[in-house]
């Protein structure tokens, strides 16, 4: 089975590679029998890889320990579904399921334009294959996963395995690997098309028209897998944070980063002609830090809570990223002229300045985030010392970003294309302004103070009511003309334009979430050593620790806190926050308790008993007010990126500025 | 063009902000990667650096008094051994225990005690290999390697 595994593999290698070698030849010399070839290679790639996977998930979840991967990410006690989840438990796995998914995706590609875009298809699968050539050799010769383990010349097995990582044995780490790579992979295809059109100086928008279901679902995985990451962060890693500025986390980030600009800055093209060379920029760099994100992840070469340890990956992805990068920029330069700007910025008061900020901003982010992930290499290169920067860095250049952005946000979707006058911006910021006075008002007569929070809930308050504004507005003209209530006046509504407020959904879903941000402003922490039977205090809440118990089970065995929650004299409930020692991997883990609320989070976190007092816990508590915030913001912006997806019921025409007749919106393609 | 003039100087104002920003937050928060050794040798004058040092973690050193954690991490090559204190506020992380290697972020103390303000820690090495007890060959031996 084994050999079958490694022999599906290396034949998914080789078809990846003819599959690049006959679109390229195909697509250069007009051959369709090639290209024919080329596309069903590509469906033979997706067959291989499925079959590869099905083989490793077959070996993990029937325990078979000959598999020195199954050995080490598995054992008997598991539970099925974390059994299943080791298929990217560890790093040969993982990249198979990178690899898989991208054969997945290809094949999608492939068969909904089987019929269209004839000239730029085998050059979006060349560009597909040349990924999957890359991934596959990986798999095949970098980072096998079909090892066994071995005494001399035979094949052995172990009675019991090592067992996944209990840190990753929680459901959202179960799902948070895929969600992330079904984000990082999808750009891939935007990517794809962008290159394709760019090559064969297709006429128009056809790409961004075709690709942009794709770069809004990749989007949304991409938000989902970091927001799972940060959720999981939270509720198992017990310091209580949800983003630390690891480099891990950084790698995720970026692609996001960028591909926020490129959804943004799209629509200037689309509209107005202009950003041609920017957006083919944005994207390629998006796809490009997908790409340098897995290599972040998977080589090592920063250390960070997830990945320590130095991999032979390294040089492979340098090499891929520095020849596509290369051939990317060449052709960017060759294709200068196709990029032509169609109109001009004409004034600083204009929609097109607001995109244009935004772009500078995310971007500006990006970079910073991206020197210092990189600085410890960098210095080590240029200064022979290695430094590295930590959170206070980040913190310091991006949460002004973030809330210029989000001033942006309120400010962009109200102010006129072209230009807008002063007169016309007090008309349609009067109530927003008032609401941002307001907020701040309120905040500094509760005797709030930290100067970031004031000004991040007034932005959210001015933000909100922009947002509100708009709904409202739309939705009362409607329930005027049509003789409709105003709930369902607001879905037609949403309906008939779902791309515009669908985008401003998601934006709401991002002051919820800079809501719940603003919150750690005020967070509240104490670690105190505990008699079991007496009390202390965090915030407004009395804890007293009633009993410590412990048991087991297969899988583990636990100690566990029993602490009774009051506040001014009530009782609220018990939390058991829980100490847990994995059997097989001898690995200690805490489960923290959190009591859940919308106004703030009481966390505990069990760090041990004591070791001078027997009839002592160390007990760590937390009061993190607004967290939940971030979810609810979350759930609305995953709400808002779907209405996106939905087709609009009416279906617009976008006059052009500047250019002679009217540009029709393609058909919309039905991905 | 004084709209392309305008907009110059707005985009200078913001990039300008920012890479002050940036700058300053490098200043406060750059930590020097060091070895024990390098720090045992390290000049007086140096001794208000934040330093990120790595060591294994002695077995049996681990004492925690109150909240704080006291510990001894050492180098393999050439045995140099330190005193470490953790006062932060973030627990410790759960693979922080005998044998494992550790990384901790802080300054030396005067006394030749280091005052660490973060701890990160990965498993021994040892548990990766432990197939190894029945003789096979971990074909992929090397720390453990965890997913996203």
């Amino acid at each position: 089975m084994e050999t079958l595994g490694a022999f599906s593999l290396l034949l998914a290698l080789c078809l990846a590679a003819y599959a690049l070698l006959a679109s390229v030849i195909g697509g250069w010399k007009q051959k369709p029998f090639l290209v024919e070839s080329a596309r069903r290679a590509t469906y033979g790639v997706f067959l291989m890889l499925t079959a590869a996977s099905a083989i490793l998930v077959y070996a993990l979840i029937t325990s078979d320990f000959r598999f020195s991967y199954v050995a080490e990410r598995s054992n008997r006690a598991m539970p099925m579904v974390y059994k299943f989840a080791a298929w990217w438990g560890g790093q040969e796995g993982s990249l198979l399921l990178w690899s898989w998914m991208l054969s997945l995706y290809s094949a999608i590609v492939v068969w909904t334009n089987r019929a269209r875009h004839r000239n730029l298809m085998p050059w979006v699968m060349a560009v597909l294959a040349f990924t999957q050539t890359f991934f596959c050799l990986l798999n095949v010769f970098v980072e096998p996963p079909f090892q066994m383990l071995a005494v001399g010349r035979g094949v052995t097995s172990v009675v019991d395995g090592n067992g996944l990582n209990p840190l990753l044995q929680y459901w959202l780490m179960a799902i948070h690997p895929p969600a992330l790579y079904l984000g990082f992979v999808g750009f891939v295809v935007p990517f794809a098309f962008a290159f394709a059109s760019l090559l064969k100086r297709e006429p128009g928008e056809a790409w961004i028209a075709t690709t942009r279901r794709w770069s809004l679902v990749t989007w949304g995985f991409l938000s989902v897998g970091i927001m799972l990451g940060q959720g999981w962060a939270y509720a198992v890693l017990g310091w209580g944070g949800y983003w630390g500025w690891d480099p891990v986390e950084n790698a995720s980030l970026l692609p996001w980063i960028t591909g926020t600009a490129f959804l943004h800055s799209v629509m200037m093209q689309e509209k107005k002609g202009m950003m041609k060379v920017w957006n083919m920029v944005l994207i390629s760099a998006t796809y490009f830090l997908c790409i340098f994100g897995t290599f972040l992840t998977r080589s090592g070469i920063v250390s960070s809570v997830h990945a320590f340890a130095q991999s032979s990956l390294g040089s492979w992805f340098v090499g891929f990223l520095a020849i596509s990068i290369s051939i990317t920029t060449f052709l960017i330069l060759r294709r200068l002229d196709y990029l032509k700007s169609e109109s001009h910025l004409e004034s600083v008061l204009s929609r097109e300045s607001s995109f244009l900020f935004n772009n500078l901003l995310l971007l500006a982010s990006c970079f910073a985030v991206l020197w210092g992930t990189l600085f410890p290499v960098l210095t080590e290169a240029l200064m022979g010392e290695k430094i590295t920067v930590g959170a206070p860095f980040f913190n310091k250049v991006n949460i002004p970003i973030g809330l210029a952005l989000l001033l942006l946000t309120g400010v962009g979707p109200l102010i006129a294309w072209r230009r807008s006058s002063w007169e016309s911006l007090k008309r349609a910021f009067r109530w927003p302004v008032l609401a941002m006075g307001l907020t701040i008002a309120l905040l500094l007569a509760f005797g709030v103070r930290h100067f970031y929070a004031l000004v991040s809930l007034g932005l959210c308050a001015f933000v909100a009511a922009t947002v509100v504004m708009e709904f409202y507005k739309g939705a009362r003209s409607i329930a005027v003309k049509n003789q409709m209530n105003f709930l369902r006046a607001t879905v037609e509504l949403t309906h008939r334009n779902t791309r515009r407020y669908g985008g401003y959904l998601v934006h709401m879903g991002i002051v919820l979430m800079f809501i719940g941000y603003t919150g750690s402003a005020f967070n509240k922490d104490t670690t105190e050593e505990v008699k079991i039977g007496s009390h202390f205090t965090v915030g407004s809440y009395q804890l007293h620790v009633k009993e410590v118990t412990d048991g087991s089970n297969p899988n583990y065995s636990w100690q566990r806190a029993v602490i009774a929650v009051h506040r001014n004299g009530q009782y609220l409930g018990d939390l058991k926050p829980e100490r847990r020692v994995y059997a097989a991997s001898q690995q200690p883990t805490s489960e923290v308790a959190i009591r859940r609320r919308l106004n703030e989070d009481l966390y505990l976190n069990f760090a041990s008993m004591s070791q001078t007092d027997p009839e002592a816990a160390i007990i760590q508590a937390y009061v993190f007010p607004l967290v939940s915030w971030i979810w609810i913001g979350f759930y609305v912006l995953l709400f808002g990126t779907i209405v996106c997806l939905i087709p609009s019921k009416v279906k617009y025409a976008y006059p052009r500025t500047q250019v002679v007749g009217v540009y029709e919106r393609q058909p919309e393609p039905a991905q | 063009m004084k709209t392309y003039l305008r907009f110059g100087i707005l985009v200078a104002a913001v990039l300008g902000t920012l890479a002050w920003l940036a700058a300053s937050g490098i200043r406060e928060s750059k930590t020097y990667y060091k070895t024990i050794s390098e720090l045992k040798s390290m000049p007086q004058s140096e001794a208000s650096k934040r330093v990120r040092v790595t060591g294994d973690v002695v077995a049996g050193s681990i004492r925690r008094e109150g909240t704080a954690v006291h510990f001894q991490i050492c180098e393999k090559e050439r045995g140099a051994t330190l005193n470490v204190v953790y006062t932060g506020k973030d627990p410790l992380p759960d693979t922080f225990r005998d044998e494992a290697q550790a990384m901790a972020d802080g300054k030396m103390a005067p006394d030749g005690t280091f005052h660490a303000s973060s701890i990160a820690a990965k498993c021994p090495s040892k548990y990766e290999a432990a197939p190894g007890k029945a003789a096979p060959q971990p074909l992929n031996p090397g720390p453990s390697r965890s997913s996203l």
